[in-house]
């Protein structure tokens, strides 16, 4: 049998098990959405922005450990979709994105709507293609899925031109297995490096476990647990980990890094035994690295050897996955005597003492830390949130005490506003039975408010947090310590009615004003499974974060809330990012 | 310090500008690159001079090795290697000069490939520092034109990569 190109695409996304594509349609992808259309198996979100099915995807990717799928046109349908696509590969998120090109043969013509995709994407993605022939689709579109989901995760993109969508060959059946010469994806760590590893711990008398991001790409949260447990030993998380490590439980010292807490941030500094696990010494963890952790060894567990000894050098460096390596651990170290470290432990407890994330209430006004700290009690830390970017992120992360992995979806490595509520929709579909919350702001929400119109379409009813202080707040934070309060276009005069503006999209919205209104307003909200609820909570427009390390500063030199004034000003303020 | 790096990749459309992007894009140094098929019509093989130190040097490998299109990466400076680099140079001459000229090229065992009344082009094979003598033997003024291949190198003859 005969098929055209766009149907041995779509068959090969079916093939690899793909229920969902987000996208937009366009002149380059007409023959694929015809051939998606009369596929049952995979549904389309059709977003209203191409960022947004790229953030869409990405969510959806990051709440179910699945492949995100993106499907968009040529030209402003991809360079649309590049912040996505930058915002995925940072994260290392599995994602396949296919765009379509201009027929082969304008292709270098400055034709309507041509742009270099694979250019332009080049240093944004794990790796992209250019497909030039229809019998190159199905093994292109294998390879594609085998490199976004393995290794280190990250985004793949499919650049193909129309004509060879609409050009037809004989059926092949589409290959079960992939071998390329050039790509290995399973990497079995050093025996000998795990040995040497679980000598120094157990020795250690002040270690600490460090785990990021790379401990819920790897589905590693079992065996950390377990490892975590077996040693005593405390755990610090990234703001990409959160979750991998029940913040609940005794041993989780919180979030380190910029705006981390106080005890874990100490405790990286006092450390003599540092344990990175899919983490990747980011300088909003480690700040000055001159200061970082000077009384410590490192041992640094990682599946991609460029991030090992990248901006930390490691004493034992242990290329592998998360899981395998914590498992290679858990047996080496069972029958070990540990030393002891209930020293370690009383001053890790006088540090917690310090209470760091305590913030003082004024009447009249309502706290952005409470929102999120009621959030968390109204959905009994069981939903899953994702945020924007800026203060509401480092308030969520801080306040909202992750239990499970993939249970917080932010930006962490790009940064990217916008982000949160197409990723609260790619969510919602990947895991319809659960509650999502989406933490913003009001500059970030505006970024991506189109995506209401898709959530009304595919019903995928999302709770938007919104911390409205009228302010783009880590801005105005930062011009008020490093730039003498000079707030220079961090002000939002003109706010829409964001009630009306859910309203006008076929929301609900509900305005919160008064403290006594949140907690009401936010049950309502969860009591109404079946929509999306736009909650705008008017909060204090001079609320800081805290703790922070100012820039140029280490672990030891946080400032906190209440206790510390932020004077400082000298020049690595003003190189500092 | 100078590196010389190895980088056997596949031959495809595009591996270049991969490399090219990865070393702006990192801000890291290439002195030379110079690439070509190998025997094997779908691999080419790279060769890469950067200067930097050993922290340098290990990231450039390791995120070249990281690229899907790689197939492998050697650092040929850190094993027995042999590095040789091609010139093509317009020399000018004249009567008073031409005896000079060819005693040069005679010393540093380079090659007339063409000849005129007023200029020979010489090629000449060698480590960089030999090239770099031997245009250093000349008046700026006597060379009027030079190109240069950039290194290319393999490692020692009974190891292959």
């Amino acid at each position: 049998m005969k098929l055209n190109g766009a149907q041995i695409l779509v068959n090969s996304l079916k093939s690899e098990g793909v229920s969902h594509v987000f996208g937009y349609p366009g002149g380059a992808v007409l023959h694929i959405y015809d051939a998606l259309n009369a596929c049952e198996d995979i549904k389309h979100i059709l977003v209203r922005h191409e960022q947004g099915a790229t953030h869409g995807a990405d969510g959806y990717a990051r709440a179910s450990g699945k492949c995100g799928v993106t499907l968009v046109t040529s030209g402003p349908g991809i360079t649309n979709a590049v912040t996505g696509i930058a915002t995925a590969h940072m994260d290392s998120i599995p994602m396949v994105v296919i765009s379509g090109q201009v027929p082969s043969p304008l292709i270098g013509m400055d034709a309507f709507q041509e742009v270099d995709a694979v250019g332009i994407t080049r240093s944004c993605v794990k790796h992209n293609f250019l497909i030039r022939d229809i019998s190159e689709i199905a093994i292109t579109v294998k390879k594609a899925f085998h490199i976004a989901t393995t290794g280190r995760p990250g985004p793949v993109l499919i650049d193909i031109p129309k004509d060879i969508t609409i050009a037809k060959m004989e059926v092949e059946e589409y290959p079960k297995t992939i071998e390329m010469r050039s790509y290995k994806s399973t990497i079995k760590a050093s025996d000998h490096q795990i040995k040497k590893a679980a000598e120094m711990l157990a020795t250690s008398k002040r270690p600490i476990l460090y785990a990021g991001g790379g401990c819920i790409i790897g589905n590693a949260s079992k065996e950390l647990r377990e490892f975590t447990h077996m040693t005593g030993f405390p755990i610090t998380q990234t703001l990409m980990g959160l979750g991998t490590y029940p913040m609940t439980d005794n041993q989780s010292l919180g979030m380190l890094g910029m705006h981390g807490t106080y005890e874990a941030n100490m405790a990286m500094h006092g450390s003599d035994c540092v344990v990175a696990i899919g983490s990747r010494f980011d300088d909003r963890i480690t700040g000055n690295l001159e200061k970082f952790c000077p009384t410590a060894k490192f041992i640094h567990i990682d599946i991609d050897p460029s991030q090992i000894s990248k901006n930390v050098i490691a004493d034992i460096p242990i290329v592998g996955q998360t899981k395998q390596v914590l498992q290679a651990l858990i047996d080496q170290m069972k029958n070990k005597k540990l030393a002891d470290i209930s020293n370690w432990w009383s001053q890790i407890e006088e540090w917690r003492k310090v209470d760091s994330l305590a913030y003082k209430k004024s009447p009249g006004v309502i706290k952005p830390q409470t929102v999120i700290e009621m959030l968390y009690e109204v959905t009994k830390g069981k939903a899953i949130v994702t945020s924007d970017v800026g203060q509401h992120q480092m308030w969520a992360a801080q306040y909202y005490l992750f239990d499970e992995p993939r249970q917080w979806i932010n930006s962490g490595g790009l940064g990217t506003m916008g982000f949160g509520l197409p990723a609260a929709m790619g969510a919602k579909l990947a895991m319809p039975d659960r509650d999502v919350a989406c933490v913003t702001g009001d500059g970030s929400i505006q970024m991506m408010l189109q995506e209401l119109s898709t959530m009304l379409q595919y019903s995928t009813p999302v709770k938007i947090i919104n911390l409205n202080n009228g302010y783009l707040g880590m801005v105005r934070q930062w011009q008020e310590f490093f730039y003498e309060k000079r707030y220079a276009m961090s002000y939002m005069e003109a706010l829409p009615d964001f009630v009306k503006l859910a309203e006008s999209y076929g929301h609900m919205g509900i305005r919160v004003e008064k403290e006594e209104d949140l907690k009401p307003a936010l049950i309502e909200a969860f009591n109404q499974k079946e929509h999306t609820v736009f909650l705008d909570i008017v909060t204090d427009p001079s609320e800081n974060v805290f703790p922070m390390i100012p820039a140029g500063g280490g672990h030891s030199d946080m400032l906190l809330a209440g206790r510390d004034e932020m004077v400082s000003k000298d020049e690595t303020d003003f190189n500092a990012v | 310090m100078r590196h010389i790096i190895s980088v056997i990749l596949e031959n495809e459309a595009g591996a270049l500008s991969r490399v090219a992007g990865l070393f702006s894009a990192r801000g890291f140094n290439i002195e030379s690159l110079t690439v070509a098929a190998t025997t094997d019509s779908t691999l080419s093989r790279m060769t890469i001079v950067s200067v930097g130190d050993d922290g340098i040097i290990e990231q450039i490998v390791k995120q070249l090795d990281k690229l899907i299109d790689v197939v492998k990466v050697v650092d040929l400076t850190a094993t027995e290697h042999i590095e040789r680099e091609l010139l093509l140079a317009k020399i000018s001459i004249s009567s008073d000069t031409q005896a000079d000229v060819e005693a040069k090229l005679d010393q540093f065992n380079a090659k007339i490939v063409d000849a005129a009344e007023e200029a020979y082009t010489v090629e000449l094979a060698g480590k960089s520092q030999k090239i770099k003598d031997f245009l250093s033997a000349f008046n700026a003024e006597q060379i009027i034109e030079v190109s240069r291949t950039g290194v290319t190198g393999v490692t020692g003859v009974c190891q292959k990569i």
